[in-house]
């Protein structure tokens, strides 16, 4: 890995990064991945890929929940008349 | 003043039952323990100002005989957990001043049994670490060794145990983190089986590993915070009912292949004890192997990390949490994000977005994935064999602020535990004496998926048979 590789992960995961924070993510994953990697010896040929959870549907009602409306609005970093305000896209 | 420190939940509902004391009186037994060693130890993030409130009115309700165990019983919840109307950060700085809008399932059911919610305790950012040295709000202190870290990453409520400021508590625990703070601070925790408790309400971390579970003083205790907390939600789709279910307790499986190097020798000479014990009161122990399990851990630091990375992408500034304005609306989600996430939760984020990346995903994710099916076909085919599975919970005692520095000697520290998040499997981390220099140490087992209440057995034929 290099410190390029650092700079794209840290774009696709929207986070800055100082030159001194990328030098030692850089070494630190180095390690980790060194580590982690011992997975690729493990002989798992026999083993099928599947994930047991499933989504549980519920009928299409409409239910009540106990949720306050107020505190969910409260949390918006902006906004106006009740709704959240976000900045322009394109 | 009616002493605490040692009085158990069982005990304290007796009292009650028998107006010996009140839930007041223990509320402010609590308060009295947490107004003496909270500035020390950093346990509470918050004390909720209306505990009193809440217990005068669980005394009424004891009074007209309405009472359940836990009624009038003070308990402290982590910070990961939502009660309606309350703050509730995670431990991060992204959510310092988020406001909870709903009740999270476990905590529905503990208003429901009338418990006194005492406040939320400190814990690593986003639960992700095994020492609380990731909180934003500065680490807990181990209340049995100030220099020591009280393990991870729900170490608040286990020094809030601990030390006599509550009777229980609730953790989450995704890699180790109720039964390795547990362990280090000499109480008893508990993870139950992937799916028996609702995730509803319990900030995702790795949705496929995080269970919610108790902390307390004895398995008496633990399970009484179990039996209210469990159950099926609808509101956690992957929630199932365990009821109606039998599972035999005589023979415990001891995968010794594991524990011939890295362990602290007294962890393994009070593992062996334990055993003794057990073996006395009637246990069988049988040596097993578990050749894929030791590859979890590997699994585990690349499942985690990719689960973290989808899951915080909600934090950006948007509908709740830290906003930096920046001059576009990506420039605004990198300052959110960058200034809300400690080192921990960006490192993970970072790793997440690796393993999940194009070229990589089949090596690793993809790959880790057929490792976990591998260990929980293991894991079912050992449960024909023996009962539960015993392992020390950590390889070694609490170790010092700063000891583990460099994050893969930290993650090296979850070998244990995360393997029952690999697994599903419910497991609960018991005291097992203490090292030479007096701290305490613990030994975890493991039953098959769902047998979760056979497990509160072992701790006390353990306190019985010494």
């Amino acid at each position: 890995m290099q410190i390029e590789d650092i700079e794209k992960l840290a774009e696709l995961a929207k986070i800055e990064l100082t030159d001194c924070e990328k030098q030692d993510l850089l070494r630190e994953l180095d390690s980790i991945l060194g580590y982690v990697k011992q997975v690729e010896s493990v002989d798992v040929s026999d083993v099928e890929l599947e994930y047991k959870n499933r989504n549980v549907w519920r009928e299409d009602k409409i239910k009540n929940r106990e949720f306050s409306r107020e505190e969910i609005i409260e949390q918006f970093p902006d906004a106006q008349d009740g709704f959240v305000k976000v900045k322009k896209i394109l | 003043m009616i002493d605490i420190k040692d009085l158990t939940i069982e005990k304290a509902s007796e009292m009650l039952k028998k107006g010996e004391v009140t839930s007041v009186d223990l509320t402010v037994a609590c308060l009295k323990n947490i107004e003496a060693r909270n500035k020390e130890l950093n346990v509470f993030l918050e004390v909720f100002g209306d505990v009193l409130e809440q217990a005068k009115k669980a005394d009424e309700i004891i009074k007209s005989g309405e009472a359940k165990k836990l009624t009038g019983i003070p308990i402290a919840i982590k910070d990961n957990i939502l009660i309606i109307g309350r703050k509730v950060s995670a431990g991060s700085k992204m959510l310092e001043n988020y406001v909870a809008s709903y009740d999270a399932f476990v905590i529905k059911k503990l208003k429901e049994a009338g418990a006194v919610l005492i406040g939320r305790t400190n814990m690593d950012e986003f639960a992700m670490g095994s020492s609380t040295e990731n909180s934003a709000y500065g680490p807990v202190k181990n209340p049995i060794d100030l220099t020591r870290v009280p393990g991870g990453s729900s170490g608040g409520s286990a020094a809030a145990v601990a030390s006599g400021m509550c009777f229980g508590a609730l953790g989450s625990d995704t890699g180790g983190s109720i039964r390795q703070p547990a362990s280090f601070c000499g109480i008893v925790g508990m993870k139950p089986s992937y799916d028996v408790v609702s995730r509803s309400g319990v900030m995702a971390m790795a949705s496929s590993l995080d269970q919610i579970g108790p902390f307390a003083k004895t398995s008496e205790d633990a399970k009484t915070i179990f039996d209210c907390i469990v159950g099926k939600d609808e509101m956690d789709s992957t929630s199932v009912v365990i009821e109606g279910r039998t599972f035999s307790t005589s023979i415990i499986g001891v995968p010794r292949e594991w524990l011939k190097e890295g362990v602290d020798k007294e962890i393994l000479e009070n593992f062996e004890k334990s055993l003794e014990k057990l073996e006395k009161a009637g246990y069988k122990i049988k040596d097993i192997s578990l050749p894929y399990s030791k590859y979890a851990l590997a699994a585990y630091y690349i499942l985690m990390p990719a689960e973290v990375s989808t899951n915080l992408s909600r934090l950006d500034g948007v509908r709740y949490g830290l906003r930096k304005e920046g001059e576009n609306v990506f420039d605004t989600y990198k300052k959110s994000r960058s200034a809300g996430f400690g080192a921990e939760t960006r490192r993970r984020i970072i790793l997440g977005t690796y393993v999940l990346s194009h070229g990589y995903y089949d090596a690793y994710y993809n790959k880790a994935w057929k490792v976990r099916h591998a260990i929980e076909k293991e894991f079912e085919n050992i449960f024909k064999e023996v009962n539960f599975v015993a392992t020390p919970t950590t390889p070694t005692p609490a170790f010092k602020f700063g000891e583990k520095s460099d994050p893969l000697q930290m993650y090296l520290s979850d070998i244990f535990t995360v393997l029952a998040n690999i697994a599903g499997t419910p497991t609960i981390s018991v005291p097992s004496g203490f090292s030479s220099a007096g701290l305490p140490t613990g030994i975890q087992f493991t039953g098959p998926l769902f047998a979760d209440e056979s497990l509160f057995a072992i701790e006390k034929d353990l306190r019985e048979n010494k």
